[in-house]
Parts: structure tokens; C-alpha cells; sequence
């Protein structure tokens, strides 16, 4: 593909609440065996995409561990590669990343060492599948300046924390708010976003002498009326996490048949780091029930309506439902757990119970001592 | 200049004929294995672990399997600037080209490749056992007796000796008799079919014994360091080692694997099992699912109930469907309502509504009764079984199979269906 990718990894998101304290939004957990910065990066690779950035600064020690190699998203080429790229002092600068943009400013070599004519330029929290080929072709079809990725949502879903966009007939932007307290539309950017690369340098620029740091509001929302934007609408499964709830949401959505035949049964696939797990292992005693179990794990006791990660421990007589478990958790006998999310390398203690109550989704962090057979 | 102390050869060319159907299109190497894994899976990380990077790996026998599990030995970290995994097929030569006939025939072949790493030592293994091994402690053993050749043992019961090479040995483990599957044997250590030689004394033994027909380690090679008074040493092993050269010992072998501390542990975290892994999503289990004392592999899904089994990945379970005591390998699909006693199913076979697997009593098989027996059925890669089929104990099935393949919707114990690929 004539494109090279950069994909948005930097931020920290409060609404993730003690999720986000050990990690970036990029490197949470999802579906299991994934990481959610797995979904951007395998539709890169799988667009043919050779050369990609990570723009990352916030507690990126789980995100750069996940990204110790490029080669299973397959980028371990010699044309292209993965980069990661974290804010560095240089003579002329010695600032965190600002913004989107300025974090683009600051990698500005990358940008300009690149041949390829156009830019994807992704977030990393996004759940999706999309062929980056087919949204560059309505680019092009549309002469746009930037095509900025769109879904259109419920009536009545909560946009507060949305891009939200209204569009003419013809897709071309007419509107962009960022976070609105109300709606006027539900159609939300999501965050993925396609231009030439030449006019990314250039507006990249203007915005530094500016003082200005924020790609969507002091480049998308600034140009709209003087440059062609336009939106492409995606139609499949799409949600991104930037919410305990969302979080929460987007891991039982994988429990539904059509969401899991439709990321994991058709083409393309999504890969991941590949950490040569054992097979999952069920004794006596087990019994599961509309679940998920990643490898590595052993289940000696009851797991329903749950998400369990890879390389946990279900103690005997447990009782987990309607969790997430995230990876490398055990937990002790005759524990109960509902409504949970239990934060990974968690021990819990035996005959210990969680109950999030009132539709509120708990969060367990338990640092208990771990004593290994 | 390129230099590596030891080098590994991994013979991997066999076919492994009493496994029956399950090496019909695969060499024995590649064979599933605990779910997830295959066979060679074990020697090859059993390298990396003990810090040997360079293997070369020999095969002949239906390779394309292996050729592809290997590729250029990314999980094992074999993919090295120098050295790494090499698969070494039989070629053509100038003068002549024959097949490899012998396991010491397919190492002499291969002598250049051996050359070019200017090894000290070479390691043969072969690729078709299950166990974990610290080739590094054996190297150390070697160094410090003093020895040319030496050779990894196990003891094994006294009655079972007669099929394995045996060694005599004194009290520091020097060998003084060695005896190919001997009559009356004199001792209860046997080879393990694995051998740290000097690369010069092997390639001193490679080049005198070249004209020998069928070069074989056992037969040849071992009784002529013998003879010439080669220093040989016996390495003590009292680990796990479980040669699964039969579909007894093989399906035994997996369901070891499910004790609750199985004797051989693959969730140590310090020798870590690596294997090719192209099924990334988890498990899921539907709501009226069963699944007790078993292990399953990655993206398998479940409606069924599954009781003492191993399971591969990408396998669907049916619902109302029962697997007890078998071995599914990856990406099976069993249909709704089936039962399965005892069967090993191989890869991406596809099992229809309502077909029962390993039913009725004991019958010997008609064609090959030293391969299936103990009232397991199996049933070969890619086969098709339709419909409402029976399937009686001790029977194969291998091949796209249709209703009119069976008499009254059954094939009673013992029978062979075979309708595609290679008779064994």
C-alpha cells in the first residue's frame, strides 16, 4: 500500500479509572488473547501497510513489552518495520507531547524520511476490522484533502466523549464537534484518518508555529471549511475504549457468536504476541458456561457469562460470573466474583468475595502473596 | 569466521508406520501432539533451552507438513543470522543421489553442512519422543568423562529391554557392551536414540563406515566406535521420555497430560514447550457445555461436553455432543449430537450429526491388528464421515467418505475404510 501508518498511543484516559493506572488505553487487555492496539496494527499489516509508528508517552512499559518485536504483525521486514517512538530532549526540545499533533511535530523525521504519498493515522484503542486499501480508494475518489473514518451510532448513545461530525450529501464535513455536552448529530469520528503525507508535514507545521498542539481541533475542526474533508462511514463492528463500561461492554461483546465469527472465524486475522501458553486445562470440578478461556489457563472451578485472559487460575469451588478476568490471575478456592473487572497478576485470597452491585462494574486489585506449586 | 560448539542434527524423516492413518500424509515428526503442539516441537525446544541455536533437521518422509511447521524456525527463535534451523531434504549429486537409508546414511550425507559450523560436538536426536532434556548438562557429562561418544540412557523395566539398544555399563557409566534389541539382555539401560559425538570421531566413523548399506546409528555406527575402542559414556536420564511410536503409547502419552500434576508439565515456566501458533482467539464454551479433567487448544469452540480428552485448536464441538477418552486434533469439526469413545481424530476432519465413534465390543482389526487395537478408532486427516454413522471399536476410517461407503449407516469393529491417499 502507498501508505505509512502512525497510530495515536500516547494518551492516558481518566475515565479508565484504576485500568489505566498500570498501562495505556493501547495495551489494555481485550477478547481474551488481544491487546486493543492488536486490531489497529493487524489492519495495517493486513492492508499491506510496511512502515509504522507508535506514538506513545504514557506508562508505556505494558505497551513497549508488547511491542518488543514487530514480527507478529509481520513488519519485521527490511523495507518498513515497526517504530515506537516516545518523547525525547533534543537541543531543541524538551516537552512531553502536547497534543496528537505536536507528537506528529516531534517525529517529523519519520514523516519526511518516508517516500509513501499517503498517511493512515490511527488511534490505538479502537475494536474494528478495516481495509485501510478501500477507505484510501474513496479518498482518492473523492479528491479529499483528509477522509476521517465515521460511524453512525444509536439514537440516544451518550457521544459525550465523541468527535461528532454532520455531513452534506456528498460525505463532504460540514461539522466537527469535539466532545459536545449535546449532540446536534450521531454520527462520531473514530478517530482514523487518511491524508497525503506532504499535507500532514505542512499543517503539522503551520500548527507548531502557532503554538497550537491538537490534530482535531486545530486541524480538523480549523480546516473544515477551507479544505476537502470528507467522512467514510464504516458499516462493521466498531467500538473503542476509552471507558470502564466500554471496557467492560466491549469484552462481552465477544461472547455474542456474530462478533467472534466475525473477528475471529473470517478474513483477515487479528494477531497478536504470541507467548506460547500451554493449552487451557479443565480438572474435575470445572464447569464453564458461555465464557471465554485464553491459554494458559486452569479451571478447577465455575465461570460463567465471563471473559477469562490468558494464564489465570480458578481456584476449586470458585464462582466467577459476568467478569472480565484479566491475565495471570489466580485465584484462591471457594472465592466468589460477579460483575468484576480483577486487574491482572491479581492473587485473590481463598474464600474471598467481589460483588459489583447497582450495575456497577468493580474493579479488583489485590497484590496478595502468591504461593506457587 | 563462523564457529559453534555444538550443533544439533534432528533426524526427522521417518514415517512412523504404527501410527497408522495419522502419518498416511504427515511424517511421524509433525504428528499433533497434547493439543497444540507436535512432535518435533519437544527436541526443538529442548535446543533453544539448552542454548543450541544451530539444528539442521533431516527429512524425506512426506515433509511438506514438517517444511511449513518449521519455516525459518520463528517460534523457537531458531531464525538466527547464523546458524538457526536448516531443513536438510536428501539432493542430487553429481556421481549420484540416493534417498537417505539409514539415520547414520542421512547424517553422512549432510557432512558439509556439519563442516561448515566447524562444530566440536554434534548432537544427533530424533524427532519423535516426548520429553524435556537439558542437552547442555549431557555436553558438560561429556566434557568431563573424557568421552567421544555419548549416549543418553534410560532404565527401563527388564522385560522391555529386548526392544531397545542396550549398554552395559561400569561404575563410571563408561559403556563396555552395547547390544542392538539383544535376546537376553544383560542390563536395563537403553538408548534413548540420543548421541553427543566429537565431530571428529564422527566424521571419522561416517567416512569409514560410508559403504555400509542402510547406515544405522544403532547397527553400525555405535558397534564400530565400540570395536575401535572409542572412549563411550552412558548418560543417566531420569526425567519424562515417552516414545509415542504406537497409537497405544501415543494415546497414553496424551492422556497423561490431564492429570491434574501431570508427570510431564507443560505450564513450567523455566522450559517452556514452543510450537507454531496460527489460532490466536481464546476458547469459547456455550452455556449448556460440559468439560471436565481435559485440555484444549486455542479458538476452539464448545456446545457439547467434553470429559478426559485433548483437543486441539480451532475444533467445534457440536451441541449434545459427547467426547470421552480421544484425542481431537486442530481444526476438527464435530457435528451436533455425535459420541466419540476412544477415537483419535486427526486434522480438519469434518464429523456430521449423530455419528458414533468407537461403539459395540472389542473386534480385532482385519488389516492391520499390531496398529489398532485396545478399542481405539481413528480416523485420518481431512477424512469426511457423514451423517448418523456408527463406527464400531478398533476400526479406521481415512478419506472423504459418503453414506454409501457404509452398510446399514455402520462400520462394525475392526473394519478398515480407506478411500483416499497412501495404504499404510
Amino acid at each position: 500500500m502507498r501508505a505509512i501508518g502512525i497510530i495515536l498511543a500516547g494518551g492516558n484516559n481518566r475515565r479508565m479509572g484504576e485500568l489505566s493506572r498500570n498501562r495505556a488505553v493501547c495495551a489494555m487487555p481485550v477478547a481474551g488473547s488481544y491487546r486493543s492496539i492488536d486490531f489497529t496494527l493487524s489492519n495495517m499489516s493486513n492492508s499491506h501497510i510496511q512502515r509504522v509508528a507508535v506514538l506513545t508517552q504514557y506508562n508505556a512499559s505494558s505497551l513497549n513489552e508488547h511491542l518488543s518485536s514487530s514480527k507478529w504483525w509481520d513488519f519485521g521486514r527490511k523495507q518498513g518495520g515497526l517504530y515506537t517512538f516516545t518523547p525525547v530532549v533534543t537541543a531543541q526540545n524538551s516537552n512531553w507531547y502536547r497534543g496528537t499533533a505536536d507528537a506528529i511535530f516531534q517525529n517529523l523525521n519519520f514523516l519526511k524520511n518516508s517516500h509513501e504519498p499517503y498517511v493512515v493515522l490511527a488511534s490505538g484503542d479502537g475494536v474494528y476490522k478495516l481495509d485501510f486499501n478501500k477507505m484510501l480508494a474513496y479518498h482518492i475518489e473523492k479528491k479529499a484533502d483528509i477522509t476521517v473514518a465515521c460511524r453512525e451510532m444509536e439514537e440516544g448513545a451518550n457521544l459525550e466523549r465523541f468527535g461528532t461530525i454532520r455531513m452534506n450529501e456528498e460525505s463532504r464535513i460540514e461539522e466537527f464537534e469535539e466532545k459536545p455536552l449535546r449532540a446536534k448529530s450521531n454520527v462520531i469520528s473514530c478517530g482514523i484518518y487518511i491524508l497525503r503525507r506532504r499535507q500532514l508535514i505542512e499543517m503539522v507545521e503551520k500548527c507548531a508555529e502557532e503554538d497550537r498542539y491538537d490534530f482535531v481541533r486545530d486541524i480538523l475542526i480549523r480546516y473544515k471549511d477551507v479544505r476537502r474533508i470528507f467522512g467514510y462511514q464504516l458499516r462493521d463492528y466498531w467500538r473503542n475504549i476509552a471507558s470502564v463500561e466500554d471496557y467492560y461492554g466491549t469484552n462481552m461483546d465477544f461472547l455474542k457468536p456474530e462478533v467472534r465469527n466475525y473477528f475471529f472465524k473470517q478474513y483477515p486475522d487479528i494477531y497478536s504476541r504470541v507467548d506460547d501458553l500451554a493449552p487451557a486445562k479443565y480438572n474435575v470440578g470445572a464447569r464453564v458456561r458461555n465464557s471465554l478461556i485464553s491459554s494458559g489457563c486452569i479451571v478447577n472451578g465455575l465461570a460463567e457469562n465471563s471473559v477469562i485472559f490468558k494464564k489465570s487460575y480458578i481456584g476449586n469451588n470458585c464462582c466467577v460470573k459476568n467478569s472480565i478476568i484479566l491475565n495471570d490471575v489466580y485465584i484462591g478456592d471457594n472465592t466468589c466474583i460477579e460483575n468484576c473487572i480483577v486487574e491482572s497478576h491479581s492473587t485473590i485470597r481463598a474464600d474471598s468475595h467481589y460483588v459489583g452491585e447497582g450495575g456497577h462494574i468493580r474493579i479488583v486489585l489485590e497484590r496478595n502473596e502468591r504461593y506457587t506449586m | 569466521m563462523v564457529k559453534k560448539e555444538m550443533i544439533a542434527m534432528l533426524l526427522a524423516g521417518g514415517q512412523g508406520s504404527r501410527l497408522g492413518v495419522l502419518t498416511s500424509k504427515v511424517a511421524k515428526p509433525a504428528v499433533a501432539f497434547g493439543g497444540k503442539y507436535r512432535i518435533i516441537d519437544f527436541p526443538l525446544s529442548n535446543c533453544i533451552n539448552s542454548g543450541v541455536d544451530t539444528v539442521g533437521v533431516l527429512t524425506q518422509y512426506q515433509p511438506l507438513r514438517l517444511n511449513s511447521h518449521i519455516g525459518i524456525g520463528i517460534p523457537w527463535d531458531l531464525d538466527r543470522n547464523i546458524g538457526g534451523v536448516t531443513v536438510l531434504p536428501p539432493y542430487e549429486r553429481l556421481s549420484s543421489s540416493e534417498w537417505y537409508t539409514g539415520t547414520a546414511n542421512a547424517i553422512y550425507q549432510n557432512l558439509e553442512y556439519m563442516e561448515s559450523y566447524r562444530p566440536e560436538y554434534v548432537l544427533i536426536l530424533s524427532g519423535d519422543h516426548i520429553y524435556k532434556m537439558d542437552y547442555e548438562i549431557m555436553l558438560d557429562f561429556h566434557k568431563e568423562s573424557g568421552a567421544e561418544v555419548t549416549i543418553a540412557v534410560m532404565p527401563v523395566p527388564m522385560e522391555e529391554a529386548g526392544r531397545f539398544g542396550i549398554m552395559t555399563v561400569d561404575e563410571r557409566n563408561r559403556i563396555l557392551k552395547f547390544e542392538e534389541k539383544p535376546a537376553c539382555p544383560q542390563s536395563n539401560l537403553a538408548s534413548m536414540g540420543i548421541y553427543i559425538f566429537n565431530w571428529k570421531t564422527l566424521k571419522r566413523a561416517l567416512l569409514t563406515m560410508a559403504g555400509q548399506p542402510a547406515l544405522d546409528f544403532g547397527k553400525h555406527i555405535i558397534p564400530y566406535c565400540h570395536r575401535k575402542g572409542t572412549p563411550m559414556y552412558a548418560y543417566e536420564f531420569t526425567g519424562y521420555w515417552k516414545d509415542v511410536g504406537t497409537l497405544q503409547s501415543y494415546w497414553e502419552a496424551n492422556m497423561e497430560l490431564i492429570d491434574i500434576v501431570p508427570e510431564f508439565n507443560l505450564y513450567e515456566e523455566y522450559w517452556k514447550v514452543y510450537t507454531k501458533s496460527e489460532i490466536q482467539p481464546p476458547q469459547y464454551f456455550s452455556c449448556d457445555s460440559v468439560v471436565e479433567r481435559s485440555i484444549i487448544g486455542e479458538g476452539t469452540d464448545v456446545f457439547g461436553k467434553v470429559y478426559n480428552s485433548v483437543i486441539g485448536c480451532g475444533v467445534t464441538i457440536g451441541k449434545d455432543t459427547v467426547v470421552r477418552d480421544s484425542i481431537i486434533m486442530n481444526n476438527t469439526q464435530i457435528g451436533n449430537q455425535c459420541e466419540l469413545y476412544k477415537a483419535i481424530v486427526a486434522e480438519e476432519v469434518r464429523l456430521g450429526n449423530h455419528v458414533r465413534l468407537g461403539i459395540g465390543e472389542e473386534a480385532e482389526n482385519d488389516t492391520a491388528p499390531h496398529i489398532y487395537n485396545r478399542g481405539i478408532v481413528t480416523v485420518g486427516e481431512r477424512s469426511v464421515i457423514p451423517n448418523g454413522i456408527t463406527v464400531g471399536k478398533n476400526s479406521v476410517i481415512f478419506g472423504v467418505t459418503t453414506g454409501a461407503d457404509y452398510q446399514d449407516c455402520a462400520l462394525p469393529g475392526g473394519k478398515t475404510l480407506i478411500k483416499a491417499g497412501e495404504q499404510l
